[in-house]
């Protein structure tokens, strides 16, 4: 086994794709950190041979190479780069509240976001995408700090961040309403904080963009 | 740390997700009070403990509620630091053993999923997308003991409740198509843990019998 522990010169690859969600958290995460790394962007309709190789069994984006060895899924590589690098932690400390953390993440990723894209270009479904949000407002609510993370940002913040720049974009492209501030005025305060956070504005592709390919993926002709 | 009364798990006795906890449990040696929900009449203390799921499992420690077994699998090693260690201590192997982790719950649930729920020749077919997936299992294991690194852990606690599921529906052939992951089966229920946490597979045959003539 390679021993992929800190060197004097570490090298951090990101193979990625510019409006993707999951790339977007991993870029935060190594940000946040001071981290240098090179940005890899992959044609998904044509994927390169290094991404086959450093991801053959889901053969997706984002995946991280550090000194030649490859990790993928966004979540789990936070948490690697968490390990790794001990400045500004991602992840609380404490087993509980890590716990929590990992909760809430999975719980974004298995039912909220899902649930939303579900929702684009099915209107009957734009229900059912707010009912997971509402666990979100109420945590927010419950924890009563600017951040999932507390006064910081933590994981469950980065891995919400397709609340916080996706949904919007969608909803301007698609002229649909699925955060309302009336319905979740905690979780649109928050996506204000989060996205005002330089790392933050730093990893977001430009909104135009997004707001172009939903229209085109997603949108009626006209 | 080790007070009984402290540790309670929200279970149910067929659920592989509630048998990983039960086997990491087991391997630290924590004892715990075990209790047996029933899906049809949840008790409050579910619905209170895991209102975003309402669903089993739950471990309760020290009064604070943890769901989704692969993060109290992640749990248990972090609140109880003794050996075994569930997850490896190199960051790259502990990185490993999340992704197959997660990889046992998209995929293999899912397959398995697709074949309780199909008869004939279309369970046929589904077995088929399932030795497919343990073919990439079975990769991953190469000539290691484990599904990562040296030692039984996260990984592999994933995976083996649903060993006994392949048992119970035989003619899987396992054996056969993958039989570095046969081995490692055996090798993971010569662990006292393990066996200890497992229905055996005619129980599990005879609950799934049971459900179709309920029509479930």
């Amino acid at each position: 086994m390679k021993s992929v522990h800190r060197k004097m010169t570490d090298e951090v690859k990101l193979y990625g794709f510019p409006g993707s969600p999951f790339g977007c958290r991993v870029e935060t995460a190594l940000k946040l950190k001071g981290i240098k790394y090179e940005f890899i962007q992959e044609d998904l309709s044509n994927k390169s041979a290094d991404l086959l190789k450093y991801n053959p069994v889901h053969k997706k984006i984002p995946v991280l190479v550090h000194n030649g060895n490859p990790i993928a899924e966004s979540v789990v590589i936070i948490e690697y780069i968490d390990d790794i690098w001990k400045e500004v932690p991602i992840l609380p400390q404490d087993a509980y509240e890590k716990a929590q953390a990992r909760f809430w993440a999975k719980f974004i990723d298995d039912k909220c976001i899902p649930a939303i894209y579900n929702s684009y270009g099915n209107v009957e479904a734009v229900a059912e995408a707010t009912e997971p949000l509402q666990f979100l407002e109420n945590e927010l609510n419950v924890k009563g700090k600017k951040f999932f993370g507390g006064d910081n940002i933590g994981l469950v913040d980065i891995c919400a961040c397709y609340m916080a720049f996706w949904v919007g974009a969608a909803e301007e492209a698609l002229g649909i309403k699925i955060m309302t501030k009336e319905k979740f005025p905690k979780l649109k305060k928050w996506c204000d904080s989060y996205i005002n956070c330089q790392v933050v504005k730093d990893s977001l592709p430009p909104r135009e963009s997004l707001v172009a390919y939903y229209k085109w993926r997603f949108g009626k002709a006209e | 740390m080790d007070d009984d009364d402290d540790v309670i798990l929200l279970d149910l006795w067929v659920s592989v997700f509630g048998q990983r906890v039960r086997i990491a449990l087991a391997e630290k040696g924590v004892h715990y009070e075990n209790r047996e929900e029933n899906p049809q009449n949840k008790t409050p203390l579910l619905l209170e403990m895991n209102p975003v799921h309402k669903k089993i499992p739950v471990l309760i420690h020290q009064g604070k509620p943890v769901c989704e077994s692969n993060i109290i699998v992640q749990y248990i090693d972090e609140a109880w630091h003794q050996s075994p260690s569930l997850l490896p201590s190199d960051p790259y192997l502990r990185a490993q053993a999340r992704l197959w982790a997660d990889f046992v719950d998209k995929k293999v649930y899912e397959a398995g999923k697709k074949i309780w729920r199909t008869e004939g020749g279309e369970q046929v077919a589904k077995k088929e997308e399932l030795i497919e997936v343990l073919k990439v299992l079975e990769g991953q294991l190469g000539e290691k003991p484990y599904l990562v690194g040296g030692s039984f852990g996260l990984a592999d606690i994933a995976l083996i409740p649903f060993s006994v599921w392949f048992h119970a529906f035989g003619k899987m052939n396992i054996e056969r198509e993958c039989p570095k992951l046969a081995a490692w089966v055996n090798r993971c229920m010569e662990r006292e843990a393990v066996s200890k946490s497992l229905p055996h597979p005619h129980k599990i045959y005879e609950f799934d019998q049971k459900k179709k003539k309920n029509g479930q």
